[in-house]
């Protein structure tokens, strides 16, 4: 049975220039819930971060993203975009030229359908970029041009705190931050989540512990392994493998013959 | 030949493609280019006996030279097939209401009143040969500023046409000034007395109606020392099955201490060839700015120079070119460094789509003995698409060590990756291509009348429209 209210990976099967990356990825994430994806370099979490917003060069051999009762593997990244799907990009891409404010005017107007007069959303930008410690003049610069590697991560926040997602997946925003940015990103996603009222759901993906620490409330934590996710528990979770090292995981799931599941897709 | 269904596909997305059908004309010579045609135009002005004999030469001149073969691909224009003169009416008008009705259709359509009455200084209108409306605010007037339609200032100011006309373009120069020096009708002159400053700017709309008939205004501004204006003008066409031709020329002369801006959105249809020779002279401290867009037209070969003569002169181009399917723009600058201590900046943003091609072409001189020039020339193409072309055609002569040059020029495709960030955020393919591409012109729409700035988008989004499969 499809959640309604969550978005959930079923046998997911995902090539990248012909080479399978995901292979058979079975996950679930309810809204009003954070969830953790952690897993070594190279297990596939950002293919599926990209897959799951539709980036073209991802090939989909097989398996479903149900959100809202749909199969979203068949739309295009505007229309999961209008669902309320949101990706938090690891690297944020320079578009020259275009004021981040006037993109974000544009952007919400897209996501939402809805047109709004451009000195009222000005001022919801203000109150937003306030809730986020962030400069008013941030919204005059040009969208990710010149930024700082903790000024691009802190400008995909301010986006999905504007484009009030109902579904965000943060890829590795985590990655190249000092532990004090790291503290400002991890706060800022607590009250964007604590202002939804629970109709949000947020998959942290993530290679270390840190940001884990200070996320309030953290309700799952789930590791990927070579294209699968093989541990999924509570957040202590994140702590032992912290502890243990991902190497060490790796070897005991071996050893553990059968339960790495053979990549059968299905259920 | 175009076919019927591109014609009306191309109408869709150049809204100035309407004709005016009623159109009435007093007088039009024989298709085809000969002494006989070009007395015939002389004769019917009541010109002077100097300007008919400039003419004839030039006439001589044109026929003498081979088409340039450097540039754009000109083989296809035929000379014989092109009407030179086409005259509306004689009647030149100082009150709106009194332009013919279906004249005041075509620009009520295109806004130009409006824009007058909004944020000009005066305002002149050409249909075809003739400028049919010319206008100035009363109290420039009073200061002295002239600004007329060329033809009344050979009769009204002689001795003003006749000491600067041809002195910055000679007809000798190029095929097409010969060409426009032959048969030239319509067009601005503007003068400006010593230390006035004109802070609105002036505007000269270009508009051509009638199929194969050739456009060849003759445009020439005087500022005089200390002195500032800001000219601007637009230019449209209908669609016709067969190519028209636009070739003007425009002379600027700034003295001492002077700047003059010339800004121009061409926006022809595209089935014009526009072939312009824009020159100025900038005396000592004097400033000519060209910033200069290139949307329509088929073919545009056109490259804006400044010739700095006297101490201090300072020369700019800001120029973009967008070219589309069937179009070539070939567009740049020429900076001609005659005097110590000049400066000149060349920014140049070009994007092609849908198998357009665009190219800048480039000249930077500097003279023996022209200690302290500074040169800064940059080049940004910008390609939507794999069947498009971009190319960078850049000279350097400098004569002199002790100079500062800097030359950067770059090419840059739309990403996959930018598309994907934008669209991961709820805009549509064409949504993203469109503020990626407005955001490639900001910096040069910034430098334009905001009503104008407005327009350009405007004008870029129609031309995006559909293009994204």
């Amino acid at each position: 049975m499809a959640q309604t209210d969550a978005l959930e990976i079923r046998g997911l099967r995902v090539a990248v220039d012909g080479k399978e990356i995901l292979k058979g990825v079975d996950l679930v994430v309810p809204k009003g819930e954070i969830h953790a994806l952690m897993g070594p370099n190279g297990s596939g979490k950002s293919t599926l971060a990209q897959t799951l917003m539709g980036h073209p060069r991802y090939e989909v051999l097989e398996g479903q993203v149900l959100w809202k009762g749909e199969n979203i593997l068949e739309l295009s990244p505007d229309e999961r975009a209008k669902k309320g799907l949101f990706l938090a990009f690891q690297y944020p891409v320079e578009i020259p030229g275009v004021a981040l404010g006037n993109f974000l005017h544009i952007a919400y107007q897209a996501r939402t359908g809805q047109e709004v007069p451009v000195g009222r959303f000005h001022r919801q930008l203000v109150q937003k970029l306030k809730l986020l410690d962030m400069d008013p003049s941030f919204a005059n610069r040009n969208l990710n041009e010149g930024f700082s590697g903790g000024e691009k991560k802190r400008c995909e926040i301010l986006q999905m705190a504007v484009l009030e997602p109902e579904m965000v997946v943060m890829d590795e925003t985590d990655s190249g931050l000092d532990i004090d940015a790291v503290r400002i990103v991890a706060n800022a996603v607590n009250r964007i989540f604590a202002e939804s009222q629970g109709k949000m759901g947020v998959l942290i993906i993530t290679h270390y512990q840190r940001i884990l620490r200070y996320i309030q409330p953290l309700h799952r934590v789930n590791v990927m392994m070579d294209g699968r996710v093989v541990l999924s528990d509570g957040p202590e979770l994140a702590e032992r493998l912290e502890e243990m090292g991902y190497d060490f995981l790796e070897k005991r799931l071996h050893e553990q013959a059968g339960f790495v599941k053979e990549p059968s897709g299905s259920d | 030949m175009i076919s019927q269904d591109e014609q009306l596909k191309q109408l869709a997305v150049y809204r100035y493609g309407f004709r005016d059908e009623d159109a009435k004309y007093d007088f039009v010579v024989p298709k085809g280019l000969s002494r006989e045609v070009v007395e015939a135009i002389s004769h019917y002005k009541g010109e002077p006996d100097w300007m008919r004999k400039e003419r004839l030469q030039a006439l001589e001149i044109f026929l003498r030279k081979p088409l340039p073969r450097w540039g754009a691909d000109l083989s296809d224009i035929n000379f014989d097939e092109i009407t030179y003169y086409a005259s509306p009416t004689r009647r030149k008008v100082q009150s709106w209401d009194d332009v013919p009705e279906y004249i005041k259709r075509t620009y009520d359509k295109l806004g130009i009143p409006e824009a007058e009455r909004r944020f000009l200084a005066g305002l002149g209108a050409q249909y075809d040969s003739e400028v049919v409306y010319h206008k100035i605010r009363e109290d420039l007037a009073k200061q002295g500023v002239i600004f007329v339609d060329t033809d009344t200032a050979v009769r009204e100011y002689p001795d003003i046409v006749r000491e600067y006309f041809g002195t910055v373009i000679p007809a000798a120069d190029n095929k097409f000034a010969a060409l426009n020096t032959a048969v030239w009708s319509g067009g601005s002159f503007v003068y400006v007395p010593p230390g006035v400053r004109v802070e609105m700017p002036l505007q000269a709309y270009f508009r051509i109606n009638a199929e194969n008939v050739g456009q060849f205004e003759r445009t020439l501004i005087i500022a005089e020392e200390g002195s500032f204006v800001h000219y601007i003008e637009g230019c449209t066409a209908p669609i016709y099955a067969t190519d028209s031709l636009h070739s003007a020329v425009v002379e600027l002369i700034a003295k001492k201490g002077a700047t003059i801006r010339y800004t121009t959105i061409q926006n022809w249809s595209h089935n014009v060839y526009n072939l312009v020779t824009k020159r100025g002279v900038a005396y000592e401290d004097a400033s000519i700015i060209w910033v200069d867009g290139n949307l329509g037209s088929k073919i545009t070969m056109k490259y804006p120079c400044v010739y700095m003569l006297g101490r201090g002169a300072r020369g700019e181009v800001l120029s973009v070119a967008f070219a589309s399917a069937g179009q070539h723009q070939d567009a740049g600058a020429k900076m001609i460094h005659a005097a110590p201590d000049t400066t000149s900046i060349v920014t140049s943003k070009s994007i092609s789509m849908a198998g357009g091609r665009a190219s800048y072409r480039g000249m930077v001189k500097v003279y023996p003995n022209c200690k302290r020039v500074k040169v800064n020339v940059r080049c940004d193409a910008l390609l939507l698409d794999e069947e498009s072309r971009t190319d960078t055609y850049p000279v350097m002569e400098i004569e002199e060590e002790q100079v500062e040059v800097a030359h950067e020029a770059t090419v840059s495709k739309i990403g996959e990756e930018q598309l994907f960030y934008l669209t991961s955020r709820g805009l549509s393919e064409e949504e993203a291509i469109k503020l990626i591409v407005n955001g490639f012109f900001r910096d040069f729409a910034k430098e334009l009348p905001m009503e104008y700035a407005v327009e350009l988008n405007r004008l870029i989004e129609l031309q995006l429209e559909g293009s994204v499969g």
